[in-house]
């Protein structure tokens, strides 16, 4: 069997049923061997769009994304998909084709160091020497990729490792000798947290990332419900709790909730669960959470004290810990009551920012477009978004119901993620619909994925808020720089109507909130890709906002 | 853990044992680039395995960066084993060569004596130069370094350190 072959074998063995990918020189045999392979081929017109399909594929799955590149620009071209995926922890499968072993390092044609280049945003990588190496490299590649803290591994395999025969071993175990992802937390540090917690006044949750990678929703839920106390999210964590639920409070930081930024400030206890204290959640390191306890739960050991010193760090998969923590806390409390005064605290700041925060006062507006999806989308729908301002629209006004159905680029804020993931979910999950809320400056980065939605009939709605700016650029620059504007105008072009219709996708473009609720419900019910494009006014800000390099407490509200 | 008390935090003996196989260096100075930890040194060889290294790393950290330089290099998939070293119950060692300048018979003298001070080894006299082999820790090396500068070092080369825990600790 040739190494090619192997590949494609070894990858179906794992339980991937679609690669997303372009074929070039050095992979020609991997893409021979696709022929008749009981593996669907999506093939996209620009590899960091295959490896964000692969991306949001893995984030609805859970399990690995696979996407397929040629050496040298092909695989560079990956690069971005590849870095965004290591900053949100999501497990990619990245297989480049190689310049043939002899030529490595003769600056050969289409000839690049990727696993140097990848080094730094892979969570590890492989290169075979040998065709017969490539099955076990594989079976590592998806384990090391899934367990633990996921992370997109590399698999960079020489033109002639492809083509050789040997004879394979599948093989059904393996073990790598320094990689023992710990799942259990330690029990003694369980029980210093299940102290704090009970004698804690006006503890709060801050879940992280960790939550849904880890589908540990309703361990989530039961902690908070026996506790009775307000939960927050990381921007990351957005969706590891019901936002419509009574402790819900949505994510916390730069663009956070209101309420959310204020109710933290206010807690004695942040139980942080799989997040990582990243500054576009909490401001200052330093500030944040001082005076508290803070009781930190992730899989990577790594994260504990790398931002934020912690009083308890338990360490393993957070579904574990919730889980063992609900145990042992209902053995030393009852469920606590609704009617407690920090829950009234809750409710006066959600109260108190719902009548402060003006609406921009504009027929369509972000905030009155969004709830409007909100309305009219499925509680099931799932939901990507690019990067800027109408990503943190999403976060402030999109409200997520079922758990783990919104994806963004949070880590890496990867311009163009959006469209190209929405498409990798859609292929995960093929019976629902998916939005990818949209700004045009984002869009317009990958917007030639129309040709793959169209063509491999991935029917998902591009919800455009279209302000032909860079929008969050120049809100930045409004804000810091005295509305000195510079490089931010996008000047009418293109037209995103003619743009969907050149590709044989449908374009709309909404001039009233009633044309808008016209088009999300067509775009729901189409079987062709769908960009809705709706006009917003330029000077439409963010807020609130966290300005960097300040604490949660400096937050603008803008009212 | 014993630490000698520097300027700029405490000086450390943090030892990893590797894959021996390609790459895997590239992968912890990357770490170490992408993450601003300051090594002082770091020398890899082969152990008693034949397929795992031995990596002995030397810095000067505060103990929060020490203790991500740790939790960092546990979780490269190639790095089996990481201990930071107590200095107090470590056998370490250096190796240096130096080259002096030394053309009168007075310093060449004066070399030569101090060598045998601290107990090293002329490697090779030339008619303008002195080379000079000095084992020991690093404290050692810089003391034979100051007290051999006037006469004008040529050129010098350190291994960086190397070390095992003491007696029946493995």
């Amino acid at each position: 069997m040739t190494g090619a072959k192997a590949l494609i074998q070894a990858l179906e063995k794992e339980g991937t049923n679609v690669v997303f990918g372009l074929p070039g020189g050095a992979n020609l045999p991997i893409y021979d061997a696709l022929v008749g392979a009981n593996l669907r081929h999506v093939l996209v017109r620009h590899e960091q769009s295959a490896a964000h399909m692969a991306d949001g594929y893995a984030r609805i799955k859970r399990k690995a994304g696979v996407c397929f590149a040629t050496s040298g620009p092909g695989a560079t071209n990956l690069i971005t998909g590849i870095a965004t995926a290591y900053a949100d922890s999501s497990p990619v499968i990245a297989v480049t084709g190689q310049v043939p072993v002899a030529m490595i390092g003769k600056d050969a044609f289409q000839e690049t160091d990727i696993i140097g280049v990848a080094n730094p945003c892979t969570k590890y990588s492989f290169q075979p020497r040998a065709a017969g190496e490539i099955p076990e490299m594989v079976k590592k590649a998806f384990y090391i990729a899934e367990s633990g803290r996921p992370g997109p591994v590399l698999v960079d395999i020489p033109k002639d490792v492809q083509q050789a025969t040997a004879e394979m071993k599948f093989p059904d175990l393996i073990k790598v000798r320094g990689y023992n992802p710990v799942v259990d937390a330690d029990l003694s540090d369980m029980g210093r947290a299940v102290e704090i917690l009970v004698k804690a006044e006006k503890p709060i949750i801050m879940a992280g990332g960790g939550v849904i990678l880890s589908g540990a929703f309703a361990e989530l839920q039961a902690l908070a419900e026996l506790l009775m106390i307000p939960v927050v999210t990381t921007f990351k964590g957005k969706g590891a709790f019901p936002e419509n639920h009574p402790l819900a409070m949505g994510p916390i930081g730069m663009h956070g909730h209101a309420e959310a930024n204020k109710i933290i400030l206010e807690a004695d206890c942040i139980v942080a669960v799989g997040a990582r204290f990243s500054d576009r959640s909490v401001g200052r390191f330093d500030e944040f959470g001082k005076g508290m306890s803070i009781i930190h739960m992730d899989i990577d050991p790594a994260e504990i004290g790398k931002n934020k010193s912690v009083d308890v760090a338990l360490v393993g998969d957070v579904k574990s810990s919730l889980r063992t923590l609900v145990k042992l806390l209902s053995k030393k409390i009852a469920k606590r009551s609704a009617d407690n005064p920090w829950l009234k605290r809750r409710k006066e700041l959600v109260q108190y920012y719902a009548e402060t925060l003006k609406d921009y006062p504009r027929e369509i507006t972000a905030k009155k477009s969004l709830k409007k999806l909100r309305e009219l989308l499925p509680a099931n729908g799932v939901v990507t978004t690019e990067v800027g301002q109408c990503q943190m629209w999403a976060s402030l006004h999109f409200d997520v119901i079922a758990p783990g159905t919104f994806f963004s680029s949070t880590g890496l804020g990867t311009m163009g993620f959006g469209f190209p993931a929405s498409i990798g979910a859609k292929a995960a999950a093929p019976k629902v619909p998916v939005v990818d809320i949209a700004g045009d400056g984002s869009f317009n980065m990958t917007e030639n994925s129309l040709a793959v939605s169209v063509l491999e009939k991935f029917p998902v709605i591009v919800f455009l808020m279209n302000n032909y700016m860079l929008g969050m650029v120049a809100q930045w620059q409004r804000t810091f720089y005295n509305k000195r504007y510079s490089g931010v105008e996008q000047h009418s072009c293109p037209d995103y109507v003619k743009i969907a219709e050149a590709y044989g996708a449908q374009g709309v473009r909404v001039g009233s909130m009633q044309e808008l609720d016209k088009a999300i419900k067509a775009a729901i019910k189409s079987d062709v890709a769908t960009v809705i494009d709706i006009p917003i006014d330029p000077d439409e800000d963010v807020y609130p906002f966290v300005a960097p390099g300040t604490g949660l407490k400096d937050m603008i509200t803008g009212a | 853990m014993a630490t000698t008390a520097t300027q700029s935090g405490s000086w450390y003996i943090v030892t990893a044992l590797v894959e021996n196989k390609p790459g895997v260096l590239f992968r912890v100075t990357n770490l170490f680039r992408a993450r601003n930890f300051n090594i002082e040194s770091i020398t890899v060889g082969s152990t008693e395995q034949k397929d795992l290294s031995r990596m002995t790393i030397t810095t000067n950290s505060d103990e929060r960066t020490l203790d991500q330089l740790v939790k960092q290099l546990r979780k490269l998939i190639d790095v089996v084993e990481v201990k930071v070293l107590d200095t107090e119950k470590t056998v370490y060692r250096e190796l240096a060569l130096i080259k002096m300048k030394a053309v009168d018979p007075t310093t060449r003298s004066e070399i030569i004596n101090y060598s045998t001070i601290f107990r090293g080894n002329i490697l090779d006299i030339g008619k303008e130069t002195i080379t000079v082999e000095i084992t020991g820790t690093p404290d050692k090396i810089d003391a034979f370094k100051n007290l051999v500068e006037p006469y004008g070092i040529a050129q010098l080369s350190r291994t960086g350190v190397s070390a095992l825990p003491r007696g029946v600790e493995v």
